[in-house]
């Protein structure tokens, strides 16, 4: 199509800018057979590249959105000593800035004061210490730490605000968590977070009161 | 409690051996191709507005798509930099056969359009508090159902109830859209260690509720809503609860 209107222009239109009046435009349209015969410009072939193309799938492209770990650190649950604890943890990055995790972590509790003293156990049976939460995460403070001077690890820190539950000592606690942390990637895929996170909760082992388990932990996640 | 820490220990040392590999096993042909339409595109060195940019690729260069993370894509240059792109300099590259690549951001009219649906909920359960976990699948624009998971620690009792839910929503369009539910499921309710108390009770509850969905960005929306329950218990009366409760969810 294009040559064609090409055509009409060159051997049309030019001869009448060229004022040789409006019967010759008029027959310089030519028809399909002496477009066959004309050469010259419609003799040229468009070249083929032969070019392998490759097709853009968007769904084939690995989307990390999911990270998850697990961690070890030490717990001071209140009244109860500073025991170790270990987790695990599964976040979902929704966008840059926010992500939402989910956390589980075991401990076990250790002796009170009383307890050493009097010799009475307050926690007959079980003093397992079991916590879960679901928080809402934020990305603050992009950076990058340097180790020697070519390699580069991007790294952040981060804030979170979370509830869930505290199963101590007979019963489930409703439990509030805030907390933060620092992380820093290894690589694309494989990061390492120090976190500090507090569990507010009520009590009633001996009357009602609030405690503050205080948990400070590493752990190493991958990206999915 | 040993199995857990051991099974935990094996992972970190499972992690520490991938880590130390270096993720440069794909070779070039595996990723797809674009081409920069726009003057230069930026690359920063982490997927983040905040990481700093190292490095330009010019227009017409080819760059190669290696993995998304959120709104950024990590990137290959011609010169074999590595680095991550926004997904608004993405939008100003072009395929192979010259069309404009789509990046697929979440946007309302995802939100109006979504299938799948996660979220978490809390609020007050009859004085105690609730925290409840959802899935939910859209199977048109106005019916939908879901899961749900609800643990309410109160003063008096450890309750978990489970239920299944049919949603309507009468203006999916809408981008604050109300809905109306009715489910069921079961309840389990544990007394307090430090009260008597008759022992755990286990009962069927059916559920009307009602609430709206509210869009914020990209595939975040926050929900709220309010929830009456009848629990069908083995006593005489049958107990009525209500609930209310906020939250936040994505969709996919």
């Amino acid at each position: 199509m294009e040559t064609r209107i090409q055509r009409i222009f060159l051997r049309g239109l030019l001869p009448a800018i060229l004022g040789l009046g409006s019967l010759q435009l008029a027959a310089a349209e030519p028809t399909e057979s002496e477009q066959e015969d004309a050469g010259g410009i419609s003799n040229i072939k468009v070249f083929d590249p032969q070019v392998e193309r490759r097709e853009v799938d968007r769904d084939s492209i690995d989307t990390e959105n999911w990270e998850f770990g697990a961690y070890y650190g030490v717990i001071s649950i209140e009244d109860f000593g500073t025991n170790d604890i270990t987790g695990g943890i599964i976040s979902y990055h929704v966008t840059e800035d926010l992500f939402i995790s989910a956390n589980y972590g075991e401990s076990e509790a250790d002796l009170t004061s009383a307890e050493i003293l009097t010799g009475i156990s307050i926690l007959p049976g079980d003093r397992t210490y079991t916590h879960y939460d679901v928080s809402l995460g934020f990305n603050i403070l992009p950076g990058e730490g340097f180790l020697g001077r070519d390699i580069a690890f991007t790294s952040n820190f981060y804030l979170l605000a979370g509830l869930g539950a505290t199963d101590f000592a007979g019963d489930n606690h409703s439990t509030a968590v805030v907390g933060g942390g620092y992380q820093v990637l290894f690589n694309d895929w494989f990061a390492m977070h120090v976190a500090l996170r507090d569990y507010i909760y009520k009590i009633e082992i001996v009357g009602t009161k609030t405690a503050s388990d205080l948990e400070i932990s590493t752990g190493f996640t991958i990206f999915f | 409690m040993t199995a857990l820490k051991s099974g935990i220990n094996g992972f970190l040392i499972l992690l520490l051996i991938l880590g130390c590999q270096t993720a440069t096993a794909d070779s070039d042909e595996d990723y797809q191709q674009v081409s920069v339409a726009d003057p230069f595109i930026e690359m920063h060195t982490g997927p983040g507005r905040g990481y700093p940019i190292f490095h330009v690729v010019e227009k017409g260069q080819s760059i190669l798509l290696i993995k998304k993370r959120t709104q950024w894509y990590k990137v290959k240059s011609p010169r074999g930099k590595v680095g991550w792109v926004h997904e608004d300099q993405m939008e100003q590259t072009l395929t192979p056969e010259g069309e404009r690549y789509e990046t697929e951001k979440p946007t309302k009219e995802g939100f109006v359009n979504r299938n799948f649906e996660a979220g978490a909920l809390a609020g007050d359960f009859d004085g105690a508090n609730v925290l409840t976990l959802y899935t939910g699948w859209s199977w048109t624009p106005n019916i939908s159902t879901e899961l749900t998971v609800s643990q309410a620690l109160g003063n008096v009792s450890d309750i978990q109830f489970a239920t299944v839910n049919i949603m309507h929503q009468p203006f999916p369009e809408w981008y604050v859209s109300p809905y109306v539910k009715l489910g069921t499921g079961i309840i389990t309710t544990k007394p307090r260690a430090t009260l008597v108390f008759p022992e755990d009770r286990e009962d069927e509850l059916l559920v009307a509720g009602i609430g709206f969905r509210a869009y914020v960005s990209r595939q975040f929306f926050i929900r709220a809503e309010y929830n009456s329950y009848t629990i069908l218990t083995s006593r005489n009366d049958n107990d009525q609860v209500e609930e209310w409760k906020l939250g936040f969810s994505v969709y996919f």
